[in-house]
């Protein structure tokens, strides 16, 4: 990577660096990334996982029957998720409620609060979405044999289909199978990647002069479209969640 | 070498640019999932409510395959 | 290059941070690390507590609900009680008027044959009158008959003269 001379002198005109946003660095100097250390990706979580707390645990602490504004939040996005499962995955899917709660709000509190102006986004990272994917794919599975044995595998066996094509069908079911989690990953982490880092090359064209108010005014306008993906990414990643889990449940349906 | 290492940069960029063009694709799938669900929401708005479910599970896929492209395109950017 | 990225936070992006796998180690632990963090405080505190909350108050509106209920099936047990004395004034009212009407009929029914029996007395008693008065006109006028028929037979034929013939006589003809 050999930066030329003029090349520097863009950089310092017009930085567009989108992708600086996502750099995993630690807080505490160095340069080393073993794995216990506290980076901006530990802060970040610690940040997710406090504001999590606070909505659904200091938030009810009134445990009023007429709600407070922060209690009547948690307890709608309680009963929102609640309807979700019952409705995908029908009552025996109900005993996975805390599970995929704990999911959902992990999703929802990291992607808005990512949004912050100079936050780290972590779940933008392939890292935390693929495991979080993986979380999903192997319970799923593992459910699914747990709770059907061998018959979860008609999951593949497209009955309502002709006998001859049944074998091609079930090929292209087992392959979609396991793209599931690739997809299930990529779409939450491509989402909160391109969102920001769209905001952020308009930050860089912010420079200019000339260009300024309409990229000021693009910021804004990606700002409230990416505050609509966030939360319906994390709808998203939970109700496929669910589709999921209903499969392992009821493999024939 | 120069000129080698700026030849294969203009072909990842070229075709990260190519790779974006399978967003418009994402964009008529989500486009057609959205507007045939408002078409039936429409016609009958009792069942509506019951399907929105399914349609967020619609644009999810739809939209997975642009986000597949644009994969494509920072991968041919950034790792190649 | 190394001379402006000697501190972390002037240093640029080489490439996609999201593949420098580097740091998945790292990000992969302190995410498993906030996932059982949230999941144990979401279902140990907060979960449990919103579902009593949501449960509480179903109950409460359920509660009023059904006091509504009673109130309202109270307030139509009370109607139908005005209803059912009003119905029952009404009828008593007209039992009374019924009684009275009843009872006026009678007294205007005695006064009336009271009356009727008056007056058929009074008009026996003239019809008795008149023929008292008729039946002495009749004998009157027998009597003058007589008189007159001895008197016409004394003076035409004095020799058959027969007093009780010219009564049998008068009286025949009166009777005819």
């Amino acid at each position: 990577m050999a930066i030329e001379s003029d090349a520097v002198e863009q950089e310092l005109e017009l930085a567009i660096h989108p992708m600086d946003q996502f750099l995993v660095k630690p807080l505490f100097g160095g340069s080393d990334i073993g794995m216990f250390t506290i980076t901006n990706a530990t802060l970040w979580l610690g940040i997710t996982v406090l504001c999590a707390i606070a909505l659904m645990v200091l938030g009810t602490r009134g445990r009023a029957i007429v709600p407070s504004r922060s209690q009547s939040i948690a307890e709608v996005i309680y009963v929102f998720i609640y309807k979700m499962v019952e409705d995908i995955t029908g009552k025996d899917g109900l005993k996975y409620f805390p599970y995929i709660f704990s999911l959902f709000i992990f999703i929802l509190v990291a992607n808005v609060v990512g949004l912050l102006p100079a936050s780290f986004t972590t779940t933008s990272h392939i890292a935390v979405t693929a495991t979080l994917a993986l979380i999903v794919f192997v319970a799923v599975t593992v459910l699914g044999f747990v709770k059907n044995g061998a018959s979860f595998l008609s999951l593949f066996w497209v009955s309502a289909a002709p006998l001859a094509l049944r074998p091609i069908l079930a090929l292209i079911e087992v392959i979609s199978y396991f793209v599931r989690p690739v997809s299930h990953s990529i779409r939450l982490a491509g989402n909160m990647m391109a969102g920001h880092a769209v905001i952020k090359v308009f930050a860089g064209f912010a420079v200019v002069t000339f260009i300024s108010p309409a990229a000021i005014g693009a910021i804004v306008a990606i700002y409230a479209l990416e505050t609509l993906v966030v939360c319906i990414q994390a709808y998203v990643f939970t109700i496929l969640t669910c589709v999921y889990l209903k499969d392992a449940l009821h493999p024939s349906h | 070498m120069a000129i080698e290492g700026d030849l294969a940069q203009m072909g990842a960029f070229l075709g990260a640019g190519l790779a974006s063009v399978g967003m418009g694709g994402a964009a008529i799938g989500v486009g057609n999932v959205v507007g045939n669900y408002l078409s039936g929401a429409l016609r009958n708005p009792a069942a509506a409510a019951g399907q929105t479910a399914t349609m967020f599970i619609g644009i999810a896929f739809a939209e997975a395959l642009g986000i597949f492209s644009f994969l494509v395109a920072l991968l041919l950017m950034f790792a190649v | 290059m190394a001379t402006e990225t000697n501190g972390a936070a002037t240093e640029h992006a080489q490439g996609m941070p999201q593949l420098d796998f580097s740091t998945f180690p790292n990000q992969i632990f302190w995410l498993l690390v906030t996932l059982v963090v949230i999941y144990f405080v979401m279902s140990r505190v907060a979960l449990p507590r919103i579902a009593s909350v949501l449960a509480e108050r179903h109950g409460a509106i359920q509660g009023d609900l059904d006091k509504a209920e009673q109130m309202k099936a109270k307030a139509v047990e009370a109607e139908a009680a005005y209803n059912k004395a009003l119905v029952d004034a009404r009828a008593e009212a007209q039992a009374i008027v019924e009684a009275t009407r009843a009872e006026i009929q009678k007294d205007v029914d005695v006064a009336m044959a009271k009356a009727d029996a008056e007056i058929a007395a009074k008009s026996a008693e003239s019809e008795a009158a008149i023929k008292e008065i008729r039946d002495s006109a009749m004998s009157a006028i027998e009597e003058v008959a007589n008189d007159t028929a001895e008197a016409i037979v004394a003076k035409v034929m004095p020799a058959a003269a027969d007093k009780a013939a010219v009564k049998a006589a008068v009286s025949a003809r009166l009777k005819g």
